[in-house]
Formats: structure tokens, C-alpha cells, sequence
């Protein structure tokens, strides 16, 4: 469905230097990526900023053209065949509205209509669904510029739908969104990739995204790939380390407990340090309880920009390109 | 090869697919562009403001030109009722052009701030889309304006009217229109390279309006030849008065060149969408 193949896009950047020189200088936003995704499949798209995430997804859809490589959308060309593409495709770009700012979201709906050209009664019946489940209906006549971000996201996720595209790409969906509006996003996707089997490519800063909807993980840093694998994959290899917070009835000393380490203490708080591969929470819980009054106990994941730190600190970076 | 029949069936198919593509586009721009006048009707008393303050513009250019006028009776051998034919078709061009597509001049704005994207993201030429996204109500005073002109040029001229000097005239001004229009499109790509160059590039479209109005033989010589063989001004206006006037070129130039608005004005048109197509293939978005 979508095809890379050593794509690579470099930009001019031209520098004031001085008074009146400036420097020319090249930057590879996107250096050499590949990869290949499968119709249905749910993709994360994961980097810091400036790694080339939204640069990728631009020349997907066909905005930006690249400097080198092949890359190829439900078979087509992206720059080239621009048109045909948008057709089969859905797009969502977090900062930027798709909508008609001094609209009413019914009216934005209706005008994408026409330039889609789709059935009426087709854009009816998608309408009345997508209406129901991101519970469009108290605000389908509010002009857009007055809709809070969460609404406004809602009626985005609709306009990039309403065509039946194959493929919807999303960037950063779930910015900025408190976290009803995030589940009521995520709860949409997976949905709409269930039902429809429509392909989704997110890229995205919050790692929840990616649990709750991604079985593949595709991690970008400056221009090139650096994973591309399962969440669980990821987490095996450099995500062992997991923290244990456990709540003691009453302050106490450092616990000693095989196979785990405190590496901070506050009051009758205590966080432990152990890998996945030589305890398990449970034993861990077991041998804690035994040793003192357990009243509480909490697991801490690693998160996404420390399992970053960690591929570089291997010394496995690029992983894959 | 196949028969002839069949292949000729296929272009005709072929001409109608266009006709129908064409037929949906204009749907869709009347339907965007109704859109954006309801949102500029929004702000009533804004819209009510700016076409009163366009309406004062007008007339105050008005004034200007008639006093040009009762002070000189005569402009590079042209009386005063023939350069108002000239003023005529040329403000009339302008008019239709700022109408449909003065909001060009936001284009870099559109560029810098990478809203452009949606535009790309869209089942429509991107042109298109660009040209449908506004059209300014309140710019319509200009054209009145330039209606009256000509009124008053076709009422006080003792034209000698042929079938071809009457169509001669709508004509004109539907070429004069796609003449700025293309130089325009052309012009607002420089925003693809250089986001600040709005200033100069109304330079050129709004001093391109002013060297239309004019009879081309009071310029000097290079400008005259920029005008007719480069950016093609000439043909907005002056060309086609020489014909409805029965007049002859003070260049020396072949009369027939007085017909050959329209072609020039199509010609442009497809060298605009040429420069255009290039140009967004260097679109570079804003941000990572």
C-alpha cells in the first residue's frame, strides 16, 4: 500500500553569515528511508522533533516532492499523480485546518462533497455514522472558528473520511487534546481501520497513541530510520527496565529484595528498579509484601524519548535503513 | 490501427469527458466562491465599509481622469474620446481580473504559513483552488467604473460598426482580463522561491494596469517592444481599439496583430499554468 525506497529530501537553508553574505548550505531532512507498509495495517510514525516525520508524510501525500528515492501510494506516484492519489487518500494535520474557518462544520462537509464528488447518499450514510460515533451533532452548525480543538479535531478526522478514503495519514491527531477528546480519537481509529480497513499512518509525540492503536512502530531520528518493529519488540529490547512504586505503610529503610533496586526513596514511598527478564512484577510484589506492609504499588513503563537515548546508547542506531 | 470510426467516436467521448470536467469545475467554484461571500456577508457592516471606501477610490480616480482630459485634447495623436476607449477596456480587464483573482496578493502568506498543504491534499488543480479560495465583492465598484468609461467613449466616438467591431469589444476585454490574469499567476510564483517579494510584484501588476491605458506610442521605444512581445500588454487594450477604431499602429506594426488579442491572451494563459506547475514542484511547506 505504501512504499519507500531510499527516499531522501534535502533542503537549500540559506544562513546570514555577515552583513551581507550568507551561507548555502544543504540539510537532509529525510536521508535514505525505506520501508513498506501493508493494506489495513495501523503504523506509528515516532521522533523527536526535526527528525523528518512530517517531511515523510508530506511527500507521501504528495506535497512536497522528493530529492531522491522512490516512493510509491496505493501505486502511484505521489508528486506526480497528486490528484488521483488525493482521491484515495485522507489527511489530517494536527496544526492546520482542513476546514472552512468561517463555516458551519455542516457547510465544510457539504463543499468537500462537491470537490470529492461524492454520492449523496453515500456521503449521507458516512455522515450520519461518523456524526454518531465522534458525537458531532451539538455542534454541526457552529462555524468552525468557534469550535474548541477537541470538536474541531472531531470534524477533521470527518472531513479526511467522508471520501471512504484507502489510506488516512495523520499528523500529531492527538495534540493538544485533554484526554477524553485523545480517547475519543484513538477509540475512532481503531475503528474506522477495523470496519473499513482503511490503512493508517500516524506520527505522534504521545506513546499512548501508539499502544492503543499501532501494532508496528516505525522510529525516525535525524533523516533516517532507527526501528521499525513491534511496540512489544521494542519494549523487550530496550524498554527491560521497568520501576515498581510501592507505597509502605510507614517510612522505612532502602528495601532489599533480589533482582530489584531502590533508586529513590520519599517517605514511606519507594521506587524499585528491575528488568523484565530476571523478575516479574508479581514475584517482585510477593517479595516486597514479605519484607514489609504493602499498601499500594504502581508499574512505570519507559517512555518513548528515554527508549530512544537507549537505542543510541547500544550503539545499535540506524538499525534499519 | 484502429478504423477510423471508432477513433474519431473516442475523441468525440473524449471531448465530452472535458466538457463534463470542465462543467464540474465551475460548479465547484461557484459553490466555493458563493461560500466565501457569505462569510465575507457575515461581517456586514466590514463589507458595507469597504465597498463604500472602494466606491470613494473610484471616484476619486475619476475625477483625475477627466481632469487629465479638459486639459488635453490630444495624446500621441489619439483624441480625448479614444483614449477613453483605451481607459476603458484596460480598467474593464483590470477590473474582472482584481474581481476573480486580486487575492493573489496573499498568496505569499499562503506560503509562509504552509497553507498551502490543503490546497495539495485536494482532488482540484491547485491553481484552481488558489483562484476559487476568495472573491472580493468589493472590488466590483472598479468595473462599474470602467463601464461608464466606456459609455461615455462609445457615446461621443463616431465609430463605423462592423459585426466584428461589436464583438470585438467583449472580446477584449475577456482577453485583456486573461492577459493579467496570466502575468499575474506568473508573477505570484516568485512566492515559491521568495516569500517577501509581494512588493515587487505589485509593481508589475498594478504599473502593468497603467501601461495598458495608454497608447502604447507615447512610451519610448524599449518599453513599447516589452509591451507588445514580452509581457503582452499591449494586447490587453491597445491593440483591439486599433481595430474598432480603424486606426493604424504608430509602430508600424501588421494590422492583423489588432485580432490576435485572444490567441495572445490563451497563450499566456497556458505559459502562466506552465510556469505555475513548475513552480509548486518547489513548494518546500513551513516547518519539519
Amino acid at each position: 500500500m505504501i512504499e519507500l525506497d531510499g527516499v531522501e529530501k534535502r533542503f537549500v537553508v540559506r544562513a546570514k553569515t555577515g552583513r551581507l553574505r550568507r551561507e548555502r548550505r544543504e540539510v537532509m531532512a529525510v536521508d535514505g528511508i525505506s520501508f513498506a507498509i501493508e493494506r489495513g495495517s495501523m503504523v506509528g510514525y515516532v521522533g523527536p522533533n526535526g527528525a523528518g516525520k512530517s517531511t515523510t508524510v508530506k511527500m507521501l501525500t504528495g506535497i512536497l516532492v522528493p530529492s531522491g528515492g522512490r516512493l510509491r501510494v496505493a501505486g502511484l506516484d505521489p508528486s506526480r499523480q497528486r490528484i488521483e492519489l488525493t482521491r484515495r487518500i485522507g489527511v489530517v494535520f494536527g496544526q492546520r485546518s482542513q476546514l472552512w474557518w468561517d463555516l458551519p462544520l455542516l457547510d465544510s462537509f457539504e463543499l468537500l462533497r462537491h470537490i470529492y464528488r461524492v454520492p449523496a447518499q453515500r456521503h449521507r450514510a458516512n455522515l450520519d455514522r461518523f456524526a454518531e460515533v465522534l458525537e458531532l451533532g451539538s455542534f454541526l452548525s457552529t462555524p468552525v472558528r468557534q469550535l474548541s480543538l477537541g470538536q474541531r479535531m472531531r470534524g477533521e478526522l470527518t472531513a479526511a473520511l467522508l471520501h471512504d478514503p484507502e489510506i488516512v495519514f495523520l499528523d500529531e491527531p492527538t495534540i493538544g487534546l485533554d484526554v477524553v477528546a485523545k480517547a475519543a480519537v484513538r477509540e475512532f481509529l481503531a475503528e474506522v481501520n477495523r470496519e473499513r480497513g482503511v490503512t493508517v499512518l500516524l506520527t505522534t509525540h504521545d506513546l499512548a497513541d501508539i499502544e492503543r492503536l499501532c501494532s508496528r512502530l516505525l522510529i525516525v531520528d535525524h533523516g533516517r530510520l532507527i526501528w521499525d518493529g513491534g511496540l512489544d519488540e521494542l519494549k523487550r529490547r530496550y524498554g527491560q527496565e521497568r520501576t515498581m512504586v510501592v507505597d509502605l505503610e510507614e517510612a522505612a529503610p532502602p528495601l532489599d529484595v533480589p533482582g530489584a533496586r531502590v533508586v529513590r526513596v520519599d517517605g514511606p514511598r519507594q521506587w524499585l528498579s528491575f528488568r523484565r527478564d530476571e523478575t516479574s512484577a508479581a514475584e517482585l510484589t510477593a517479595a516486597v509484601a514479605a519484607r514489609s506492609h504493602l499498601v499500594d504499588l504502581a508499574i512505570e513503563e519507559t517512555e518513548i524519548e528515554e527508549i530512544v537515548r537507549r537505542i543510541y546508547a547500544t550503539g545499535a542506531a540506524p538499525a534499519v535503513s | 490501427m484502429p478504423p477510423a470510426g471508432s477513433s474519431s467516436r473516442r475523441e468525440r467521448a473524449n471531448l465530452w469527458c472535458r466538457v463534463g470536467e470542465v462543467r464540474a469545475l465551475a460548479l465547484i467554484y461557484a459553490r466555493l466562491v458563493e461560500a466565501r461571500i457569505r462569510a465575507q456577508l457575515e461581517y456586514r457592516v466590514s463589507a458595507l465599509l469597504q465597498l463604500l471606501g472602494a466606491g470613494l477610490i473610484t471616484a476619486v480616480d475619476f475625477v483625475a481622469i477627466a481632469v487629465i482630459f479638459a486639459n488635453v485634447t490630444e495624446l500621441g495623436e489619439w483624441t480625448v474620446s479614444e483614449v477613453a476607449l483605451l481607459y476603458a477596456l484596460a480598467t474593464i480587464s483590470f477590473a474582472i481580473t482584481d474581481l476573480v483573482i486580486g487575492h493573489l496578493d496573499l498568496f505569499p502568506q499562503m506560503i509562509r504559513e504552509g497553507t498551502f498543504d490543503q490546497i495539495l491534499v485536494r482532488p482540484l488543480p491547485s491553481l484552481f483552488q488558489v483562484v476559487a479560495s476568495d472573491f472580493a465583492v468589493r472590488r466590483f465598484g472598479k468595473v462599474l467604473q470602467g463601464i461608464a468609461v466606456l459609455v461615455f467613449a462609445l457615446t461621443t466616438l463616431e465609430i463605423d460598426w462592423t459585426i466584428g467591431r461589436v464583438l470585438a469589444i467583449p472580446l477584449a476585454i475577456a482577453a485583456g482580463a486573461l492577459i493579467y490574469g496570466a502575468v499575474w499567476v506568473a508573477l505570484a510564483t516568485i512566492a515559491f522561491w521568495i516569500v517577501d517579494a509581494i512588493e515587487l510584484v505589485n509593481a508589475f501588476t498594478y504599473g502593468g494596469s497603467f501601461l495598458s491605458q495608454y497608447p502604447i506610442g507615447i512610451f519610448a521605444r524599449w518599453l513599447q517592444g516589452l509591451v507588445v512581445f514580452v509581457v503582452p500588454l499591449a494586447f490587453v487594450a491597445y491593440f483591439p481599439a486599433l481595430y474598432v477604431l480603424g486606426k493604424d499602429d504608430a509602430l508600424g506594426l501588421p494590422q492583423a496583430l489588432s485580432f490576435a488579442s485572444p490567441l495572445v491572451a490563451v497563450l499566456a494563459a497556458l505559459v502562466a499554468r506552465a510556469v505555475w506547475r513548475n513552480a509548486v514542484r518547489h513548494y518546500r511547506s513551513a516547518g519539519g
